[in-house]
């Protein structure tokens, strides 16, 4: 194992991925001549070259479609979004076109496309920039979500999703391309299989689930809660579609207590899903209502103090612990 | 491989029959109540798939919207799994579950059957790419009617089409309306044509009734793409004698107008020709009228019979299993 970069490790599984299937290609905006707007395709061009490295004009919906099409004759792109806010002009292609192939087409068409980038609010850009897409996604059947919150992750996950037969949704975090983590040496092949989460930290008091960018958050508040002697178990979902039930269950069933803490907003949010489905099945395990943390129901203020307010934070995590503990 | 000069005008006069007769008995079984959801009807319109398709080898790429029977029946779908997906049947070219607007066939190189005006118009470029990509000589054909042509996706596919150079003839089928806007009133253009213009594609305007100017007009442009992979455009105008969908009394339109199209006939105006030059007869005109007609009251009998998908099995087609090892 050595310590690199969640951008390094990106970098490390779509060189690998390029490296090992002729059929795969990268696509999208910036990823080429200017190797990424965020840098994980650094270098890429130089290796790979332009036929296979293909820098795009403004055009989301155009070039998600024309993956798309790519994908149904057997090629696996991998389609960047230079964030996925952006994506929401694409959103026919990623949500009409690609999951619903195989369905329409009595299941002759399967598209193996990757659409990868980040995702989810980083640092005061408004509104418009700061989309946490994943239930917006996950409302679709046919397509795969993974949230990879670590380096190893993802790797692993993308690693994944490029050979995976049915469209993959990379949900990747603009503030997490700089952390670093442990992760195994290039020569060791690293999968990491869709809809598998992971104990990030075992616990017996609260489990706290979590995934991408409240993961971090999630670590370091169990750290603060274990000075006030409460042990958090966090689960990190790593996948939203398929979602690995089993893992959260298991986890319930050890600590009786839950709170969610997710990146996007209330409403139908991912959260909602996971309340839903543990109240319906491990409801004897329960000894409190479930909480959920997440962001504010309202558009993303640019202001710095009120952006902090909408989202989720240690404090809000601890109250809501407390509040399921009863301490 | 069938090359283009080999393709028989009787036997694609006998195409557009088929397409014809087969448009005729999905009326009759949509207003019978057989067929759900919605249905758009190609009558009036065959000598454009069929010069088209007569055009190019079986192994290029043919991808279009949702008027799409007629493109698969060109395609060599079998008027039975055509007939049988609008009954929404398991042994349906979409196995039941695409329905009107979704036929496809793999085999045949036809990609859909695409029900978002201009969706499909970034996918038949992904196609291209691909073809371009794999360093092959086929082609692209993507049809798309003169609505789609204001669709954002559309303007997108073209300028990556022409970025890129693909191999790619885009179709656009004028038939003047779109459902129930016409062309003047949808349209910021003197001719649909004009659009490629601004991509730096050549365009053309064909006339739609004639099959050997369809035919020919793109053979020659499939031919140009071949040696040297670029898009291509045309403008093929024609008209549909049906509403838009069944629904649809199109009452946007006159009788006269319908009428002077209707002698216009593309069918009719195949046969005068072949006739004319002494390659077809009357009876065997009569013949093959015939055995269209005989072939979709078969594929009829044959969709009632067939079993629909078992409710078992759902869940089997919303994901693919595996993956590439």
């Amino acid at each position: 194992m050595r310590e690199i970069t969640y951008r390094q490790a990106l970098n490390e599984a779509l060189a690998e991925e390029l490296e090992r299937d002729p059929d795969v290609f990268l696509m999208g905006e910036e990823v080429a001549e200017y190797n990424g707007a965020y840098k994980v395709s650094q270098g890429l061009l130089e290796r790979f070259g332009p036929r296979r490295i293909i820098d795009t004009p403004i055009s989301e919906n155009g070039f998600a479609g024309l993956g798309v099409g790519a994908a149904m004759v057997g090629l696996r792109p991998i389609i960047e979004f230079m964030t996925f806010s952006f994506s929401l002009v694409a959103f026919d292609q990623v949500v009409n076109n690609a999951p619903n192939m195989f369905t329409m087409s009595g299941g002759q068409f399967n598209i193996p496309i990757t659409f990868r980038g980040p995702n989810g609010p980083a640092h005061q850009l408004g509104a418009t920039h700061s989309h946490a897409t994943e239930p917006l996604y996950a409302n679709s059947p046919g397509l795969k979500i993974c949230t990879p919150a670590t380096p190893r992750d993802a790797k692993g996950l993308l690693k994944t999703a490029v050979r995976d037969n049915n469209p993959v949704l990379v949900l990747e975090a603009e503030l997490l391309y700089s952390s670093k983590g442990m992760v195994e040496p290039p020569d060791e092949e690293l999968l990491i299989p869709l809809g598998r989460a992971e104990v990030k930290r075992e616990g017996s008091d609260v489990s706290i689930i979590c995934y991408a960018q409240t993961v971090r958050l999630a670590l370091a508040t169990a750290a603060k809660l274990e000075e006030e002697d409460i042990s958090a178990e966090i689960v990190d979902l790593r996948s939203i579609k398929p979602l690995d039930e089993k893992a959260i269950f298991d986890s319930v069933a050890k600590t009786h207590r839950v709170v969610i803490v997710e990146q996007d907003r209330p409403f139908c949010g991912v959260g909602a899903e996971v309340c839903y489905r543990i109240q319906k099945n491990v409801f004897d395990e329960l000894d409190a209502p479930i909480l959920r943390v997440s962001q504010e129901d309202v558009p993303m203020p640019y202001n710095e103090r009120l952006e902090k307010a909408v989202l989720p934070n240690a404090d809000k995590l601890i109250a809501a612990v407390k509040k399921v503990c009863y301490a | 491989m069938q090359s283009v000069e080999q393709r028989d005008e009787v036997e694609m006069l006998s195409l557009m029959l088929l397409i014809r007769r087969f448009e005729e008995r999905a009326s009759q079984q949509y207003q019978a109540q057989k067929i759900g959801g919605f249905c758009h009807l190609y009558i009036g319109q065959e000598a454009v798939v069929a010069g088209a398709i007569a055009a190019v080898r079986d192994d290029d790429y043919v991808i279009t919207a949702y008027r799409d029977h007629a493109h698969a029946l060109a395609r060599g779908t079998s008027a039975d799994a055509c007939m049988a997906e609008l009954f929404g049947k398991e042994a349906g070219c979409s196995r039941g579950l695409g329905g009107s607007m979704h036929f496809f066939n793999r085999q045949n190189h036809m990609y859909g059957g695409h029900a978002i005006v201009g969706a499909h118009v970034p996918l038949a470029v992904g196609l291209a790419f691909a073809i371009k990509y794999r360093g092959e000589d086929r082609v692209t054909l993507c049809f798309f009617g003169d609505g789609a042509i204001n669709q954002g996706s559309f303007h997108e596919a073209l300028n990556l089409a022409a970025l890129f150079k693909l191999p790619i003839v885009f179709i656009c089928e004028n038939n003047l309306f779109a459902m129930g806007t016409s062309v003047k009133r949808s349209t910021s253009l003197k001719q649909i044509v004009d659009r490629a213009e601004g991509y730096d594609i050549p365009g053309e305007i064909v006339d739609g009734m004639n099959f050997r100017e369809v035919r020919d007009k793109i053979a020659e442009i499939v031919h140009s793409i071949r040696k040297e992979p670029h898009p291509a455009f045309v403008e093929i105008r024609t008209y549909r004698y049906r509403g838009h969908s069944m629904s649809d009394p199109a009452s946007y339109r006159t009788k006269q107008e319908l009428e002077k199209y209707r002698l216009d006939d593309p069918i009719t105006r195949l046969r005068a020709q072949l006739t004319r030059e002494g390659k077809l007869t009357n009876e065997q005109f009569d013949q093959i009228d015939k055995h269209a007609k005989e072939t979709v009251l078969a594929s009829v009998k044959f969709a009632e019979k067939s079993p629909e998908l078992p409710l078992d099995k759902l869940y089997d087609y919303t994901y693919a299993n595996g993956a590439k090892p």
